[in-house]
């Protein structure tokens, strides 16, 4: 649809992700390899559950709709479950890196905190995964034409640059509810994450009804949003101290020695 | 790691190969490719370029039926969301259409024309009125009241179209489902109701033809030669392929230049065609009816000319590229004047060339001489006894032939070539008396159909191929004529004139050949081994086309000339491709040609049996004298080059509104300063808002 549609796509399904990693990221080196680390446990998930189905679908009867409708959403269920299979097992090797890297290092403190490995291992996993999402399509959108001609809806570019959004963001946030649950052995929270993502990925099926699948989407990003920001150790009244800017006399006033 | 688990991993690996390569998906939802489609491009000459034209990256334009002259104001002036790509049908394709088109081109992206299924009533010929009317002999210097069509306008139905340049890409489309998509979505989209004007998405075309050579032949032949790379891109080429020439008498092919006490008859006839599209030039009036003819002629005169051998040879001569200012013709005149050829100017008696002999009414036949040669006595008096000879002939058939005006010239034909150089008699048989019958001239309409050739639907290809149309023996009748007249005017006793008498089977079968497939079971024998690529299932495209390719009817004519001229022998395949007869033979190469023929498979195996021909029946290239001595400005012979391309296609799609497009772009540069904003104020306060979960005691932190 021409380069002004190719850049707002782009904006709108990055935009969140380029200004956290600009921002948050890009100073720290430690941070970056996490992040790209992250980013291959995702890429591999996602190669396992291909395999899968390229493999079902190969042997299945290619003219038979409802079995293929059928062994498209196998194909998801799978692909959510190892990407969460290999979150645990991310979590698992930064626990055991991070055991090291303290044996190696000459400070007492870790150079960076689990909080932190849960943050950027989530986003890495937001980037390649809004990356595949959204990247072929992106690459149509640059072309003179729109979708529509079969009679799709036309509105396929934006909703799936807002949708890649709202999945990055989600990966974020359920990688840091994720770890953190992991840490204090709270596994409904898990499972609670797990049963997320299932919904998220199951309601793309409601496509073309692109309102049907954002809205519920983005209700829960901001659910999401919400449980992260407690879990990463945000409250409403750090909150509150932060919008009223008192934040300076708030340390003066509370800085007791210890 | 054992063999078998080896063997799974590979097949693993080579299935992971097989992953159905297929398009994107995401495409798939928005163009639909378009299958079968003829551009027109872009050949240049010495001083101009003609043809079409699509910016590099294709031409873009919103979708209009066009119903009426009328309507293209809707084009042209009225129409919101310009530029439009225009769809025409038959009676629309006019010039005064096109030439609205081509001046009002900043709204116009480009034309698609809707093929019909059957020729359009009426008359259609994009070519000039007056063809070749700066090569031929007619110029001021030779008689001016005779140039530029004054005393006759040979094509009068021609409009010019393809010598137009245009810059605006230009599709033929066939009338079928993929044309039947695109008027649908033009419905659903495009079209304007009550006078209102019609919402977006609107349904697009983009068609990509872009062409490499610009502004004239010098030009983009001088761009060949920037030699900057290994691999030097071309821009263009010239047009040309290979003239087929035969002999009644074998001639030593070897000894160029003038032969003494050789007097031959020419007897010629044009190979090419061209159409406003490349490559679709079914030419069955123009070319087609001519080289028939005279190959049937040849066949009529083989057992004559071998038995009582008149005093003169026959030399049977048919010529490519002869559309684009003869291109064949003057090559051969080139190099006979260059002792190049087998033969010499001093050499040649008389010509008869046979033009276009299809559409007869009345059972006429006119007889063109060139009236300013004439009036030489000495020509005059050759051209009358051919004359003579020709009607004498033609009596006995029951064909009238007929002499238009004598005042007139002599219409667009190879002969003219010749005069250039020197006077020499000669006729011209034509169908018309003065402008020419064919009311579809050098367009993609010259067909079977035009000729009336239909064969009765229950019949088989291998029935049809045996079937006399009617078509077929009239022009039977013709060829019949032309061999008696070649064998007098050589000189041969009229006692023998009643044996020669052209096959209606010969003529029916190559009339099939060329227009309906020319991949049936006699072609397939006829042909060499390594010239069965030549063979298509399809009508034959006559464009002379690039030097480099070869052109499709050459092939075929040569190996017919030879098989219905020359004579089988008994020789093996290693001898008969080395042209020689035994292996101590080196003199048959000099006056002979060897064609290993297929043959037919005998009905018990598939193998097929060959055989050797020998005839005198040979190729010689026909490339026009400019590019052998590289003067592309000489007018005097053909330049004409052809562009060259990298991809030529089409395809439909809809298209969004500009606002739309420009409101997604605001949207996301919004989302992304949001986002940047929102990112710096948490990352600056980020101790302030995370600090409430900080515990001294866990070690962790």
């Amino acid at each position: 649809m021409t380069a002004s549609v190719f850049f707002g796509c782009t904006f709108i399904a990055f935009g969140p992700a380029i200004s956290l990693f600009l921002f948050t990221i890009a100073r720290e080196p430690l941070r970056v390899i996490f992040l790209i680390a992250g980013a291959f446990f995702w890429l591999v998930s996602l190669l396992l559950a291909s395999l899968v189905w390229f493999i079902s679908v190969r042997i299945s009867n290619m003219d038979n709709e409802a079995q293929q409708k059928g062994l498209l959403i196998f194909g998801v269920v799978l692909s959510v479950l190892l990407q969460e299979v290999f979150r645990f097992a991310y979590y698992k090797l930064l626990k055991k890196a991070n055991e090291g890297l303290l044996a190696l290092s000459q400070e007492e403190t870790m150079p960076i905190s689990i909080r932190q490995l849960a943050y950027v291992s989530g986003l890495g996993f937001g980037f390649m995964s809004g990356a595949f999402s959204v990247v072929n399509i992106l690459a149509d959108s640059v072309g003179p034409g729109t979708v529509g001609i079969h009679g799709d809806s036309q509105h396929y570019f934006l909703s799936s640059a807002f949708m890649t959004m709202a999945i990055i963001l989600l990966h974020m946030f359920w990688g840091v509810v994720f770890f953190d649950a992991c840490e204090k052995q709270c596994w409904w929270a898990v499972a609670a994450v797990v049963i997320s993502h299932l919904t998220v990925s199951c309601l793309t099926f409601q496509n073309p009804e692109y309102v049907a699948s954002l809205v519920p989407t983005y209700v829960i990003l901001f659910l999401m949003g919400i449980w992260a920001f407690y879990s990463a150790g945000g409250s409403l009244r750090t909150l509150k101290l932060c919008l009223t800017c008192k934040d300076k006399d708030f340390l003066l006033a509370n800085h007791r020695p210890r | 790691m054992d063999q078998l688990s080896t063997k799974w991993i590979i097949h693993l690996l080579f299935s992971l190969c097989f992953l159905g390569v297929s398009c994107n998906s995401v495409g798939k939802k928005i163009y639909v490719d378009l299958n079968n489609t003829v551009p027109c491009v872009r050949l240049l000459n010495a001083t101009h370029q003609i043809g079409c034209q699509s910016s590099l990256s294709g031409n873009v334009g919103v979708l209009h039926v066009l119903e009426s002259e009328e309507n293209l104001d809707w084009v042209l002036d009225s129409g919101p969301n310009p530029p439009y790509m225009v769809i025409l049908e038959t009676p629309l394709f006019t010039r005064s259409i096109m030439m609205k088109l081509k001046n009002g081109s900043s709204r116009v992206a480009g034309v698609a024309f809707v093929v019909p299924n059957s020729n359009p009533a009426g008359g259609f010929s994009p070519h000039t009125s007056c063809p070749n009317e700066n090569s031929g002999v007619y110029t001021e210097g030779y008689d001016p009241t005779l140039a530029n069509c004054k005393n006759t306008v040979w094509n009068p139905l021609g409009s010019g179209l393809s010598y137009e340049d245009f810059d605006f890409p230009i599709f033929s489309l066939k009338d079928d489902n993929d044309t039947e998509v695109i008027r649908q979505c033009y419905i659903v989209h495009n079209r304007p109701v009550n006078g209102s004007t019609p919402r977006y998405p609107l349904c697009a075309m983009q068609l990509f033809s872009h062409m490499s050579a610009v502004t004239n032949t010098p030009t983009c032949m001088r761009r060949n030669d920037i030699n900057f790379s290994i691999s030097p891109e071309y821009v263009c080429d010239p047009l040309g392929d290979s003239n087929v020439w035969g002999s009644s008498r074998p001639l030593n092919n070897t000894a160029k230049g003038h032969k003494m006490w050789e007097s031959v008859v020419i007897a010629a006839a044009r190979l090419d065609s061209r159409s406003f599209f490349s490559n679709v030039a079914p030419g069955t009036e123009s070319a087609v009816s001519g080289f028939v003819t005279l190959l049937a002629a040849a066949h009529a005169l083989r057992n004559a000319t071998q038995e009582a051998q008149p005093n003169r040879t026959i030399l049977y001569a048919f010529f490519q590229g002869e559309a684009f200012d003869y291109i064949g013709s003057s090559r051969m005149v080139y190099d006979m004047e260059k002792n190049q050829f087998p033969l010499d100017m001093d050499n040649i008696h008389s010509v008869l060339e046979i033009g276009q002999v299809g559409l007869r009414s009345d059972s006429k036949l006119w007889l063109h001489t060139d009236p300013v040669s004439r009036r030489n006595a000495t020509v005059n008096k050759e051209v009358e006894e051919l004359i003579e000879n020709l009607q004498l002939v033609a009596r006995e058939l029951n064909i009238s032939g007929e002499e238009p005006n004598l005042s007139q010239p002599l219409p667009p034909s190879s002969f003219q070539r010749f005069l250039l150089n020197r006077p020499i008699p000669g006729v011209v048989l034509e169908d018309h008396r003065s402008e020419y019958t064919n009311r579809f001239y050098e367009s993609m309409f010259d067909n079977r159909e035009y000729l009336n050739i239909t064969y009765p639907p229950e019949l088989t290809p291998e029935e049809q191929l045996e079937y006399v149309t009617d078509t077929a023996k009239a022009l039977t009748e013709v060829a019949t004529m032309v061999g008696r007249a070649l064998y007098k005017q050589a000189g041969g006793e009229d006692s023998q004139l009643k044996n020669i008498n052209a096959d209606s089977q010969i003529v029916t079968q190559m009339l099939y050949s060329f227009l309906v497939q020319s991949n049936n079971s006699w072609l397939q024998q006829i042909i060499s081994p390594d010239s069965i690529g030549h063979l298509n299932d399809r009508p034959l495209n006559l464009y002379v086309g690039v030097y480099q390719q070869a052109s499709e009817p050459t092939a075929l004519v040569h190996h017919l000339l030879a098989n219905l001229t020359g004579s089988v022998l008994n020789i093996t395949q290693e001898n008969c491709n080395n042209q020689r007869e035994d292996e101590e033979d080196k003199e048959s190469k000099h006056m002979y040609y060897y064609i290993w023929s297929q043959g037919a498979a005998p009905p018990n195996s598939t193998e097929r049996r060959g055989f050797c021909v020998r005839s005198t029946s040979r190729v010689f290239r026909a490339l026009s004298p400019a590019f052998e001595e590289h003067n592309y400005t000489n007018k005097a012979y053909s330049t004409w080059t052809e562009s060259r391309w990298k991809s030529i296609r089409g395809r439909i799609f809809l298209v969004a509104s500009h606002e739309l497009e420009m409101l997604t772009l605001g949207v996301g540069i919004g989302v992304l300063l949001t986002s940047l904003l929102l990112t710096y104020f948490i990352s600056s306060k980020a101790d302030i808002l995370f600090s409430s979960a900080r515990e001294p005691t866990n070690a962790t932190y």
